[in-house]
């Protein structure tokens, strides 16, 4: 009775031939010198890395007590982001259902309407809700509306693609099954198509939200309104108490912002 | 009557999968087509509500050419056309009583099917139907909520609600099992006689065909070879009609132009 191996007389085995092995050891010495060569080119000042625990720690020092004097005008604002984000994800939501059927392949009315819904995803996609903010501050000048608008821009593209993609994945089967009923296009889509995406519909505008949420509290980081003035302004004039209390109100609103969108989600699906 | 003359389909550059095809149906008789998988059956019922686009030939379904309407034109001729699929193709997550509606799409106004104000007469020949079947009681039970036989009796009533001129069946019962298949037999055959309808069924099982229907057509890739009265339908015409195989044929075919 003898084996396979010794049968044929084959008892080395390895996954890679040598040949092999040398090039992944080359690939592996290539990355590591590209991350040694990125190190020492970026100039880190090294004394400063070195003592940033005393500096943290210095900092809490400084936050601690909070400064809650001005927590009535915080709440205020952060209830103006809150808004902003409802608002940009209620009408991005609308202006993105066109966008959406434009960019499907199989509801697009021609070759150019799909390319068009493509262009419109891929600049909203592409730039993001930051830079959105800078270009509309120029615009509508600082303040809320340029926030709304910036985070419309930005989930336009978020929420078309996804969309786009669920009519993409639908059944065909009904679809097949109206057009031969007689029904027009609208109706098709009205009773085939809009069922099926519902779900997903529902999904990424929660999802949305609760990223415009963690989004609008940044805006103001560049004038386009909401809690992130309040907070550079804090950290401006080096009032870390009132900045702390920003922060943990940032905080809460995220986790609150979690939850109810976890409770959404739950409901509606 | 349904009148296909000459009827040509072919996918791309190759064979014809129907090859100058003629079939009449006539009254209101049911009809079932038999052949082995890639025979042409479900194009050729494609081919009359144009799920499928015919190559050439004509198809004239009481006095009207089906083959050359376009728009609006075909969408009224496809409203007199009722079919029922293989899959059942309801909207899953519509209601029974909306999937049966949405046979009547054709003839409301988006207005009134966006907002689901069916008129009154369709309500009431809806639940007549969905009655006559045994479903009426699930009129607001989800499409998805159903068991196959319950989905194809909701696929029936969708095309019935249709009032069509005639029924098209593409392999209604291969998704069912043996039981609930001659159930749905039974049911086609009776509303046949009693909407003095014609139905056109596309068909594997050749027990079935041969007690359920009045006549049998039997193709083989892309011709009709057979057809007849069930009794008709003996052991050697069954094999005429599935033995070999497409690649077979095509070869055959071959040989006969050279």
């Amino acid at each position: 009775m003898t084996s396979i191996s010794e049968q044929f007389g084959r008892e080395d085995w390895s996954r890679f031939s040598s040949r092999q092995k040398w090039q992944r050891f080359a690939i592996f010495a290539i990355c590591v010198l590209a991350i040694a060569w990125s190190i020492s080119s970026i100039e880190v000042v090294w004394a400063w890395v070195w003592d940033a625990p005393s500096q943290m720690g210095d900092l809490f020092k400084r936050m601690y007590p909070l400064d809650t004097t001005n927590l009535a005008t915080i709440l205020r604002v952060l209830w103006e982001t809150v808004n902003i984000a409802t608002f940009a994800t209620a009408f991005a939501v609308l202006m993105s259902l066109p966008v959406a059927y434009l960019s499907a392949q199989n509801t697009t009315p021609n070759r150019a309407t799909l390319w068009l819904g493509r262009l419109i995803l891929v600049t909203s996609r592409s730039v993001n809700t930051i830079i959105w903010a800078l270009l509309f501050v120029a615009i509508f000048g600082p303040g809320v509306v340029a926030g709304i608008i910036a985070i419309m821009f930005r989930s336009i593209g978020f929420i078309g693609k996804l969309l786009g993609e669920a009519i993409e994945e639908i059944d065909k089967r009904p679809v097949e099954a109206l057009e031969a009923t007689g029904a027009s296009r609208f109706k098709v889509i009205a009773y085939a198509i809009v069922p099926q995406v519902m779900p997903t519909f529902w999904a990424v505008a929660i999802l949305r939200w609760d990223i415009n949420l963690r989004e609008s509290t940044v805006l103001g980081l560049v004038g386009a309104g909401g809690i992130g003035i309040i907070l550079q302004g804090a950290i401006d004039t080096f009032n870390w108490p009132e900045a702390a209390t920003v922060l943990l109100a940032i905080l809460a609103l995220v986790i609150l912002g979690e939850v109810v969108s976890a409770f959404l989600r739950r409901r509606i699906l | 009557m349904l009148e296909i003359k000459d009827l040509v389909k072919r996918y791309g550059g190759g064979d014809p999968v129907l090859k100058n095809l003629d079939l009449t149906i006539e009254g209101e008789s049911v009809v079932s087509i038999i052949g082995s998988s890639g025979a042409g059956k479900s194009t050729l019922l494609r081919c009359i509500n144009r799920l499928v686009e015919p190559t050439s030939g004509s198809i004239e379904l009481n006095g009207t050419e089906l083959t050359r309407l376009r728009g609006r034109n075909l969408r009224a001729a496809r409203r007199k056309i009722g079919m029922v699929f293989q899959g059942f193709n309801l909207v899953d997550r519509l209601t029974v009583m909306e999937n049966v509606q949405s046979g009547r799409l054709g003839y409301i106004s988006t207005w009134a099917a966006i907002l689901r104000r069916y008129p009154k007469e369709d309500i009431r020949r809806a639940y007549e139907l969905m009655e006559r079947v045994g479903i009426a009681h699930y009129a607001n039970t989800r499409a998805d909520q159903l068991s196959g036989g319950e989905r194809q009796r909701v696929g029936v009533v969708r095309a019935l609600m249709q009032n069509p001129d005639i029924l098209l069946a593409d392999e209604p019962t291969a998704s069912l099992d043996p039981k609930t298949s001659e159930q749905i037999m039974g049911l086609l055959r009776d509303l046949a006689g009693e909407l003095k309808l014609p139905v056109l069924i596309n068909i594997h099982n050749v027990a079935e065909a041969k007690e359920y229907t009045d006549r049998i057509v039997g193709m083989r890739y892309g011709r009709i070879i057979f057809d007849h009265k069930p009794a008709r339908l003996d052991q050697e015409e069954m094999d005429r009609i599935y033995s070999g195989s497409p690649h077979a044929d095509r070869n055959e075919n071959l040989r006969e132009a050279s």
